[in-house]
């Protein structure tokens, strides 16, 4: 459904409007800079006051805009508390979960999508019923089972359920795109002495591109930003993912606002990056969950 | 090859729902039946937590929606910048529920914050709220981040199906001279029926899980009166040990969420006869 829409868009550029060809372009043009100006506002802010010395922040002493800017918060940020540290755990744990991810579900999507097999819709309701279940729902008996698999307090246990909390919504993304791959490519590709496994990595996931990597934005982002199931499975310091980091710079009686503001622009680069890079494919990924 | 396929994501499944089967460890030990149960219906602190829960879903998703399709509308035909705009405004989804929680915390402080000082401008004296520190400010603070942070995302599924909807069936309404409003309310929306329906779905079971930045803001507080139902049971969990009870409320939850996603769908789809 996506593909021929932006193709139509992209060629016939005369195509009536919602609202007539240009009809109220600069009512709408003001509209759209309110919402995107709100939308940035406070991050804006947080760059702001992450340039600021934490007690001009902490009497609310700081500008909007710093009048002298100080780039010593985000020294202390990276230093002090291993920070780093963090930053690293948090990469490892957000990678090894999007690759995860990517594989268990593409492979139960070409499952569902080109297989017959016993109960095959009445299994797929029942990943679509999970959707239904909010993440933290879980998070007693994911605790229990944890600590029976001995794997409280490690970033594997971490990597499992940050993976396993994605699988539902992305099999759901990919099986409809995967179905939309019309089979001869496919049989063309086996006449070529193509494997099944060969099919999918090779044909249907380069094609589903768009549902890829939307499944891999995600969950990254998930994984990059989890705070509660974190601060509850790990306890060592050494084993502290970037959102428990973040989170030990707000004290009850002393806040490093400094630090904190710098250490969230540090921790929010990496998701504009993967945001950016992996936005022109998953608008039209989005497009086909929207729709079915 | 094929059995590892097809047999793989069966055994994959088990997995699945052998994670949603332990939601219910206070239903399956026996030793204290359904005392836990009973406790809920009897405890105040819980009455509180599952208003601000439903508050905070009858509040947050409504708004979500309206301005996500809002914002949709706005920016479907072409629009300079269109590109630059539409990903600005997806981004307060992909932030960081710590660090959004706290900025608006820090916005919303007591004194001379900077929402106070915006509002002492705008008041023409010095307004000092203590947002977070009073039942009903603090939840307004709740509910503007939960809003902030989710138009984004049901804006880019409207902007989705709006991209999709068939323009000429627009344009030949409006040959037809029907207003902009029957326009709307006869084409348009009954076209974004599906997007509706999964919006409001996934929105309504989103807003009903509300935990972090209560847990970050108000942690409850003050006297438990900000508290939602995650919060609760969660501090019943993790704080005072009461793994059995936090479980019971979970589970009491979660069919209660499920029963009503189930009714959703199906109110839906009879409008679609």
């Amino acid at each position: 459904m996506a593909r021929p829409v932006a193709a139509a868009r992209s060629k016939a550029p005369v195509a009536p409007g919602l609202f007539g060809i240009r009809r109220r372009t600069k009512t709408r043009l003001v509209i759209a800079l309110v919402f995107a100006a709100i939308s940035v506002m406070p991050l804006l802010y947080m760059v702001s006051l992450s340039f600021q010395p934490t007690g001009n922040i902490a009497i609310n002493e700081a500008g909007l805009i710093p009048t002298h800017p100080v780039v010593g918060n985000y020294i202390s940020a990276w230093t002090e508390n291993s920070f780093g540290h963090y930053f690293f755990n948090s990469l490892v744990v957000s990678l090894a979960a999007v690759a995860l991810t990517v594989a268990f579900s593409s492979l139960a999507a070409f499952a569902f999508a080109r297989y017959k097999f016993p109960f095959k819709e009445v299994i797929f309701y029942l990943f679509l019923a999970s959707l239904a279940v909010p993440s933290l729902e879980l998070i007693i008996p994911q605790f229990l089972l944890m600590d029976r698999l001995h794997l409280l307090d490690s970033l594997t246990g971490l990597v499992l359920i940050y993976s396993t909390s994605n699988l539902p919504f992305s099999i759901f993304l990919l099986r409809g795109f995967f179905e939309g791959v019309p089979r001869e490519c496919e049989e063309s590709f086996r006449l070529d002495g193509a494997g099944t496994l060969r099919v999918l990595t090779r044909l249907i996931m380069p094609l589903s591109l768009p549902a890829v990597s939307a499944v891999a934005m995600f969950t990254f982002n998930f994984a990059w930003d989890e705070y509660p199931i974190a601060l509850t499975l790990i306890n060592s310091p050494s084993h502290r993912t970037l959102p428990i980091g973040l989170a030990l710079f707000i004290g009850a009686h002393t806040t490093a606002w400094g630090p904190f503001m710098a250490g969230s622009v540090i921790a929010t680069v990496p998701l504009v990056i993967v945001y950016f890079a992996s936005q022109r494919w998953f608008r039209s990924g989005i497009s086909i969950g929207g729709m079915r | 090859m094929y059995a590892a396929f097809t047999v793989y994501p069966i055994f994959r499944q088990f997995d699945i729902s052998f994670f949603s089967w332990h939601i219910f460890p206070g239903a399956a030990s026996p030793f204290v039946g359904w005392s836990n149960y009973s406790f809920i219906f009897h405890d105040p602190v819980i009455r509180t937590a599952a208003f601000n829960s439903l508050l905070y879903v009858v509040i947050t998703v409504p708004v979500q929606m309206a301005l996500g399709l809002f914002a949709a509308a706005m920016l479907t035909d072409r629009l300079p910048g269109a590109t630059l705009w539409r990903a600005l405004i997806f981004i307060p989804v992909i932030t960081s529920w710590v660090i959004v929680s706290y900025i608006f915390a820090y916005t919303f402080s007591a004194g001379d914050g900077l929402a106070n000082s915006v509002l002492s401008l705008f008041a023409g004296h010095a307004v000092r709220i203590d947002w977070l520190a009073q039942t009903w400010t603090g939840n307004a603070v709740i509910w503007l981040l939960g809003i902030w942070k989710g138009v984004g995302w049901s804006f880019i599924i409207f902007l989705a199906a709006l991209d999709g909807l068939p323009r000429e069936l627009v344009e030949a309404g409006r040959v037809d001279g029907a207003s902009e409003r029957r326009l709307w309310r006869n084409i348009i929306v009954p076209s974004l029926r599906t997007s509706i329906m999964f919006v409001l779905v996934l929105l309504v079971i989103g807003a009903a899980g509300v935990f972090q930045q209560v847990y970050l803001m108000t942690a409850g507080g003050p006297y438990n009166s900000t508290q939602v139902l995650f919060t609760y049971a969660y501090q019943q969990a993790f704080q005072f040990f009461n793994f059995s009870y936090a479980a019971s409320i979970a589970s009491l939850f979660a069919v209660v969420l499920f029963s009503f996603s189930v009714v959703e769908i199906q109110v839906l789809r009879r409008h679609e006869d």
